[in-house]
């Protein structure tokens, strides 16, 4: 605190207004210690961590895990069902599954991560601005925001995608565009607590900048909602990427993506070929869960 | 109350105006030339310039925009680029087989949901609320077309009780086409019920909470007639708004699940409108399911205000 707001002098000596005039940095380090012992302890997140933790590291190391190339295709041996050399049988081309299941992981944990962050960046940004300034400024965002969240996000993505051509890079960029409303929808309703506060109001006492008040004060008091806001996101955000590759608006063939499997093959369940479906997709269930023990656990943590 | 319903429906028009923009916009602005995109990097610029002039996106954008729109308001959607055909002869069909889909789903999710949300909230914290809820969660956040096949394998490979396909045969009752639809509402049942739960079992809790469910206790009233008279009416409310929200997402799964199982519904011809790259269809498509969904939140608001006298009289002030 500086000039111009005088501090009132603590009439009751004892008791809580000692608690809480003591230095906020031993608060927050204490807050931050007891949520980590709430998420330590808390199965949900121990569970996903663990679930996660695997997929990252099949992302990361991908192709040394694995005794067969996830390319490399002989026609002559598709279709085999699983056996001793091919765990998970081979695909169409007579690529093997289970190396493709390991590799797939690569592509979708680099893209919807990547959305997600950006959609998080530009969403806590846009909340910040709409719950801060509230009124015009506020009213225009907020019906530009539902008019996003008429339409399913998935179908957002296929116009956009079909109209500048599938890449990563559009993926990420159309994902996260399509998720900044959302989570700035969460970060408004945050701020709009924060703003009628008195660090707020001294803040603008003092003649801080509008930026610094909204990044450097009120920022870090909704990080809570942001990162619980974050990984819901992180959990949707898997879902609509591998729908968009099993659709092929997302990631393209060769590659090893889980959705692209499970389209190259959706066609031959009926004939009984069921396992170059049934891991791909066993893949997904198995991350898009982990993400959302993982938030689970978060949202407990941050929300006592 | 009519002034609420007044303000909610001028609310309404505005966002249908801006979705008319951003749709408009993502279909025949982001392309950056729409012929182009069509026709691909290898059509001779006469053939291109011909298309664009054929689809008016040769003109200004502005006079594009109010010439579709004036179309669409006199029910002319255009032409398909890819099969030459008038767009409505196939949105509007296509619309009522989702319509079909949609509200068979609905109708075994609902009450299912319901009922799910409220046996859990009964039992608060017991094991069965933990199943109800973190299985429902589970559900939910996987994606359908992963229910899809996981169903498709399990039930009717492995089993041997469904058909693979909607498309039931032609001149089948209205029995048989229910059976042919069931696989895929299920998939679409997986997805919805843990929202619909979660919040059914939310708004019991506060209800079972709540000042006027102890006094119907203590006063002596039996256990059924505090749940049904109470608690549940009270606790439904919230629920059907989330219901109404849900349209939305139903729409958008229809187009993996449609596609799935080889239904001709309307996100079959999304997703033909899509790969095609025949942007007229697919303009007018989204369109359908952004005023379908405006129109379903429209009405549950509507409705909640109906049921719920806080907010009927509440409103009258703001």
């Amino acid at each position: 605190m500086s000039a111009g707001a005088p501090v009132p002098p603590a009439i009751d000596p004892v008791g809580d207004v000692a608690v809480a005039l003591g230095p906020p940095r031993d608060d927050a380090r204490l807050a931050r210690k007891e949520r980590l012992q709430v998420l330590i302890r808390s199965k949900s997140f121990i569970a996903g961590a663990i679930i996660v933790g695997f997929w990252v590291l099949c992302a990361i190391f991908g192709k040394l895990l694995v005794p067969q190339d996830p390319l490399a295709s002989s026609p002559l041996n598709g279709l085999e069902a699983p056996s001793a050399d091919n765990w998970f049988g081979t695909d169409r081309l007579g690529r093997d599954v289970f190396a493709r299941v390991i590799v797939g992981s690569r592509d979708i944990m680099l893209i919807a991560p990547a959305a997600t962050v950006l959609g998080t960046v530009l969403g806590t940004a846009l909340g910040l601005v709409t719950g801060y300034f509230r009124g015009a400024i506020d009213d225009i965002l907020s019906r530009l925001i539902e008019t996003v969240l008429a339409l399913p996000v998935v179908l957002v993505a296929v116009l956009a995608i079909t109209s500048l051509g599938p890449s990563n890079v559009t993926i990420i960029l159309v994902v996260g565009f399509v998720f900044s409303p959302l989570i700035a929808r969460t970060v408004r309703a945050a701020v709009l607590g924060e703003r009628e506060l008195e660090y707020v109001a001294a803040a603008r006492l003092r003649n801080e900048r509008t930026p610094y008040i909204l990044f450097a004060e009120i920022l870090p008091n909704v990080m809570g909602p942001v990162i619980v806001e974050f990984t819901v996101r992180l959990g949707y955000a898997i879902f609509v990427v591998a729908t968009l590759s099993f659709l092929g608006f997302g990631v393209q063939p060769p590659a090893p993506d889980w959705g692209l499997q499970i389209f190259d093959h959706y066609g031959l369940i009926s004939g009984g070929y069921w396992w170059p479906v049934l891991f791909p997709a066993a893949a997904i269930a198995t991350l898009v869960i982990g993400v959302n023990l993982i938030a689970d656990g978060l949202t407990q943590a941050f929300e006592r | 109350m009519a002034r609420f319903i007044a303000k909610r429906l001028a609310l309404g028009l505005i966002t249908l105006f801006l979705l008319s923009v951003l749709v408009f916009c993502m279909a025949n602005v982001l392309p950056g030339n729409v012929g182009r995109r069509v026709l691909g990097p290898f059509a001779s610029p006469t053939a291109v310039a011909a298309l664009n002039h054929q689809l008016g996106t040769d003109q200004p954008v502005l006079k594009q925009y109010w010439n579709q729109m004036k179309g669409y308001v006199h029910g002319d959607m255009g032409r398909s680029v890819s099969t030459r055909q008038p767009i409505s002869e196939v949105l509007w069909p296509a619309l009522g087989h989702s319509a079909k889909l949609a509200v068979l789903a609905f109708l075994i999710v609902v009450p299912l949901s319901i009922l799910g949300g409220v046996v859990a909230a009964l039992k608060e914290g017991s094991v069965r609320d933990r199943v109800i809820t973190v299985g429902g969660l589970s559900a939910t956040a996987i994606p359908d077309f992963v229910w899809a096949v996981v169903l498709l394998i399990v039930l009717s490979l492995g089993l041997g009780i469904f058909p693979s396909t909607a498309a039931w045969p032609d001149g089948s009752g209205i029995l048989t086409q229910i059976k042919y639809l069931l696989l895929p509402a299920f998939c679409l049942v997986f997805v919805l019920f843990g929202y619909i739960a979660r919040m059914a079992r939310a708004g019991t809790i506060e209800a079972l909470d709540a000042d006027y469910t102890r006094t119907a206790v203590i006063k002596g009233l039996p256990q059924r007639t505090v749940l049904w008279r109470h608690v549940l009416r009270n606790s439904l409310l919230p629920t059907i708004a989330v219901v109404a929200t849900q349209v939305g997402y139903l729409m958008g799964g229809l187009v993996v699940i449609e596609l799935i199982f080889n239904y001709q519904g309307i996100g079959q011809m999304i997703f033909r409108a899509a790969t095609q790259k025949d942007f007229p269809a697919l303009e007018a498509a989204v369109l359908v399911v952004g005023v379908v969904f405006l129109v379903s939140t429209l009405v549950a608001d509507v409705l909640y205000s109906v049921l719920n006298p806080r907010v009927r009289l509440g409103s009258a002030d703001s």
